[in-house]
């Protein structure tokens, strides 16, 4: 099974961690992975905002890079979806229908075709779970508190197979966190209320670590934390699947 | 009356301004949700139901000329009259001189989002008609001069000390006291009055039934019926949009629409009118005003399911924290943004924006519109259509050209994080949004890429 | 030139996409029990009382014993029925109104009335305090139930009462008695 590492370019540019957790923990699971160089971006931040006619260029380069996997596997549920939704190439469209339907974000990766049901980890945190909006509404990755639906969660599943990890529960346990792409900026008031409001939620239950699938999200409830002077530490669920000893999880 | 023109972001600001009273309003409006869920978790079919519903909705829109006409002669024949408007501005012309023809000079309407829409309120009172809006969140609005900022709950924004001191005004109720018991109750004995005294009344209409021309309208306070019942001319206003197929169908629309919108079982009034009393008149309003071009429109058209229950509002986390005022549009929230850019793309081009794409609106809604496709879709239009700026394409040209050519983007990314690193004043300033409450990822020395081709590519 | 009319028409009918069959709505129903304790449960949660009696004669006392202070009662149950030819603005000042209901459904507490039960459309509203007598035979699991029973249209006007008038738009405080009935009793024969 070929995978193809599909690291987003913010993830590329500013939590190069975040890649590395991902590619030794699916090459732990017994993964060939592959990192294809010269991939950029999946063209969200221009859709969501209204330009998605200035994407082919972007798409071309994912269908290019990307056609050739059997798997295409990124650590994050909003650009995942975005291709999955939104990936398509007059000129080689069954390429691109071939990638929407064989990229997975990566804890549905693991859950869905992996069909992990151990992991070797240890993390003995009090850890706070955000479910980002994309991948829980948009790719299903957890059931939503909307529904008259039975719960599951892909990522909290793999959380509990973490040795020593202790789960804090919410009281709001799938509100958006704000940042919305260039919602984040352009609505910079209600992003950084509801941002500080997420984060006030998990402080409130005692978490020591906030985790998620989605780096944006992350990114933004760190740079809230971070201005606060909180203690709290933000990591990719893909960096607490990947801790093997106490000495990392400390470092 | 004061009608904001401002944009989302700008209005959401300001009442970013005071975070109490911003909390108090998240978690008012999240206990709604709240309700609404225990409600909908008290029946297990909830999903089939929505899902019924919708498909319901969507039958409707694939027949509405026949469902419409069907309606005009089963109401024909059970004695109402009949008047069609293709716009705001007839409906208003259309009302008025119903009332004018009476000698009505002042009159009583219950809720009706389609006469907010229609601005119908000041153009009567510039023909000399006074209009008492007799919902209580509704008349706490007018007395306070200011537009409803929620379909279902309108005077959801104000704090009962306000409307203490706004009803001690009008109403001469005791300086200081904001006991909702004894604003209600002088509530009560104010609009009883103006009841008696009514000659006409106007309500919305939350259902009209093809199969038999009759029409229902949902209150908890029974403000419809005490208008309808005692005036002499009943006016009702209703979007084409509200057609139901048959009677059996409130079954389902009745069981979604109170749980959905105030985790209530039902309305404590569903009232089913169909003929005027004998002596009296029965006036049906249907109208258009830009339903059936969004009709054609097939990325948008699903809008028109709505059944006005508010369940997006309440449990969007952007209007819970920006308030309904800040999308200045009669229909605020998630279902405001798609339904607003339809009747004008350029004063409403911002409201689709004004959303993360979080999704849960699709989710409470029950009659399952794609509320937050249809945002992004609208996104795509809008800036199709021209209605951005030219720095904002010029900044998304100029992202697209550096995403567009691997080498550029590593070199651009390579560049800012030494930048940051170096002078991280060039983005750790106020020109910045993101720096405004939040600091800035700590730039790494390389890139992901960069550490992939140092460590994996040499092995 | 062309009327509103003639103008929304054609316009509907050319963007109108094509049309879908309407779906079934068996299977919608539940596993709503249709009995007096569910009906009574939810009414209760809606603020309304409920009261078994085997016979309306029961009614008068019940009534007394509970709303002491009523001056003008009507009993559109009974024979008196010259209130039916009054200016219903006349009826303003009644205290009790007793009314029979149809229908009730249990899932929301809601009774149907029409025409037949409250000649007078306004009595149930503009009345200070509401007196609905059912009978226990006729409750309902849910709102399909009561469509299936009440069928097509036999009166110009029909509605479903679920407990008293309310508002909660004060800061979403819960009062009792907005413009219509402060109370509900309903008598379950």
């Amino acid at each position: 099974m070929k995978v193809g590492l599909f690291i987003p370019c913010y993830i590329d540019q500013f939590y190069p961690q975040v890649g590395i957790a991902t590619l030794q923990l699916l090459r732990k699971l017994g993964c060939e992975v592959e990192y294809p160089q010269g991939q950029t971006c999946c063209g969200q931040p221009m859709a969501n905002s209204g330009y998605e006619h200035l994407t082919h260029q972007c798409n071309s380069l994912f269908i290019e890079h990307f056609a050739g996997y059997d798997y295409i596997v990124g650590p994050s549920g909003s650009c995942v979806l975005h291709i999955r939704e939104h990936l398509h190439d007059a000129e080689q469209e069954p390429a691109a229908a071939g990638i929407r339907s064989r990229i997975y974000e990566l804890t549905e990766f693991l859950t869905d075709v992996l069909k992990v049901t151990s992991l070797p980890a240890r993390f003995p945190c009090k850890v706070g779970l955000h479910q980002s909006c994309h991948g829980q509404r948009g790719l299903g990755l957890a059931q939503m508190s909307e529904l008259v639906a039975a719960p599951f969660s892909k990522p909290l599943q793999l959380l509990q197979m973490v040795d020593g990890v202790e789960l804090v529960e919410l009281d709001r346990k799938d509100e958006c966190c704000g940042f919305g792409g260039t919602f984040c900026v352009t609505e910079e008031a209600v992003s950084v209320k509801m941002g500080k409001d997420r984060v006030a939620d998990h402080v409130k239950h005692g978490a020591t670590v906030i985790t998620g699938t989605d780096v944006s999200c992350l990114m933004h409830l760190e740079g809230i934390l971070r201005r606060g002077h909180q203690p709290v530490k933000v990591m990719h669920i893909a960096e607490i699947l990947n801790q093997t000893t106490d000495e990392q999880a400390n470092s | 009356m004061n009608r904001q023109t401002a944009d989302h972001a700008t209005l959401a600001d300001k009442f970013n301004e005071n975070e109490p009273r911003v909390n108090w309003h998240d978690e008012t409006l999240w206990w709604v949700r709240a309700k609404r869920d225990k409600q909908a978790w008290s029946i297990p079919e909830w999903e089939q139901l929505r899902e019924a519903a919708s498909q319901i909705k969507l039958n409707v829109l694939g027949n509405l000329h026949g469902y419409l006409l069907q309606f005009e002669q089963q109401a024909r024949q059970n004695g109402a009259i009949i008047h069609w408007a293709a716009d705001a501005a007839e409906h208003n012309e259309i009302v008025t001189a119903i009332l004018k023809q009476h000698g009505v000079k002042r009159m009583v309407k219950s809720k009706s989002m389609l006469t907010e829409e229609c601005h119908l309120n000041p153009h009567l009172q510039a023909n000399g008609i006074e209009v008492i809006d007799t919902d209580l969140g509704e008349r706490i609005v007018q007395l306070a001069d200011e537009p409803p900022s929620h379909i279902v709950l309108p005077c959801i924004h104000k704090k009962k000390e306000e409307i203490g001191e706004l009803f001690h005004e009008h109403l001469g109720t005791p300086a200081g006291n904001a006991d909702p018991q004894l604003l209600t109750a002088a509530a009560r004995a104010h609009l009883r009055k103006e009841f008696l005294a009514s000659r006409a009344a106007i309500t919305g209409v939350n259902f009209a039934v093809a199969e038999t021309g009759e029409m229902v309208v949902c209150t908890n306070e029974g403000n419809a019926d005490m208008g309808a019942h005692l005036a002499d001319v009943h006016i009702a206003c209703m979007g084409i949009e509200k057609i139901i197929p048959q009677r059996k169908h409130l079954g389902v629309f009745l069981r979604l629409l109170a749980r959905s919108a105030t985790g209530q079982p039902i309305t404590t009034y569903s009232s089913h009118f169909r003929t005027p009393v004998p002596g009296k008149e029965l006036h049906i309003v249907l109208v258009d005003n830009g339903r059936s071009r969004q009709l054609g429109r097939e990325d948008f058209r699903n809008s028109l399911k709505c059944i006005r229950c508010g369940a997006c509002m309440n449990t969007c986390p952007v209007y819970r924290r920006s308030g309904g005022h800040s999308y200045h549009t009669a229909v605020a929230g998630p279902i405001g943004a798609i339904l607003a850019p339809n009747l004008d793309m350029k004063d409403y081009a911002d409201l689709p924006f004004a959303s993360t794409l979080c999704g849960s609106c699709s989710n409470v809604c029950p009659v399952k519109i794609d509320i937050h496709q249809q945002l992004y879709k609208w996104r795509q239009v809008l800036v199709k259509e021209g209605h951005t700026t030219a720095g904002k394409t010029a900044g998304m040209k100029m992202m697209s050209a550096v995403l567009s050519k691997p080498g550029t983007f590593k070199r651009a990314g390579k560049m800012g994080r030494w930048v940051m690193r170096a002078f991280p004043g060039m983005v750790n300033n106020r020109l910045n949004p993101w720096y405004k409450q939040r600091d800035m990822p700590a730039p790494p020395k390389q890139s992901f890429a960069e550490w992939y081709a140092a460590n994996e590519e040499k092995k | 030139m062309m009327s509103s009319r003639d103008k929304i028409l054609s316009a509907v009918k050319m963007n109108q996409p094509e049309q879908v069959a309407l779906p079934s709505l068996d299977g919608l129903r539940g596993a709503m029990p249709a009995t007096l304790d569910a009906y009574r449960k939810v009414l209760e949660s809606l603020g309304g009382s409920l009261f078994e009696i085997s016979d309306e004669k029961e009614i008068p006392a019940l009534l007394a014993q509970h709303y002491p202070e009523m001056k003008r009662v009507i009993a559109a149950t009974s024979g008196e029925r010259s209130w039916i030819h009054e200016d219903p603005h006349m009826l303003e000042d009644v205290d009790m109104a007793v009314i029979r209901g149809q229908w009730a459904v249990a899932e929301n507490g809601a009774v149907w009335v029409t025409e037949e039960e409250a000649p007078v459309r306004v009595l149930p509203f503009i009345c200070q305090h509401l007196a609905i007598v059912i009978s226990r035979e006729r409750i309902l699991a849910t709102m399909h139930d009561a469509y299936e029973k009440i069928g097509l249209p036999l009166t110009g006007f029909g509605v479903f009462i679920a407990g008293p008038s309310k508002t909660a738009d004060i800061e979403q405080s819960l009062v009792l008695g907005a413009h219509g009935a402060k109370s509900l009793v309903v008598f379950a024969l």
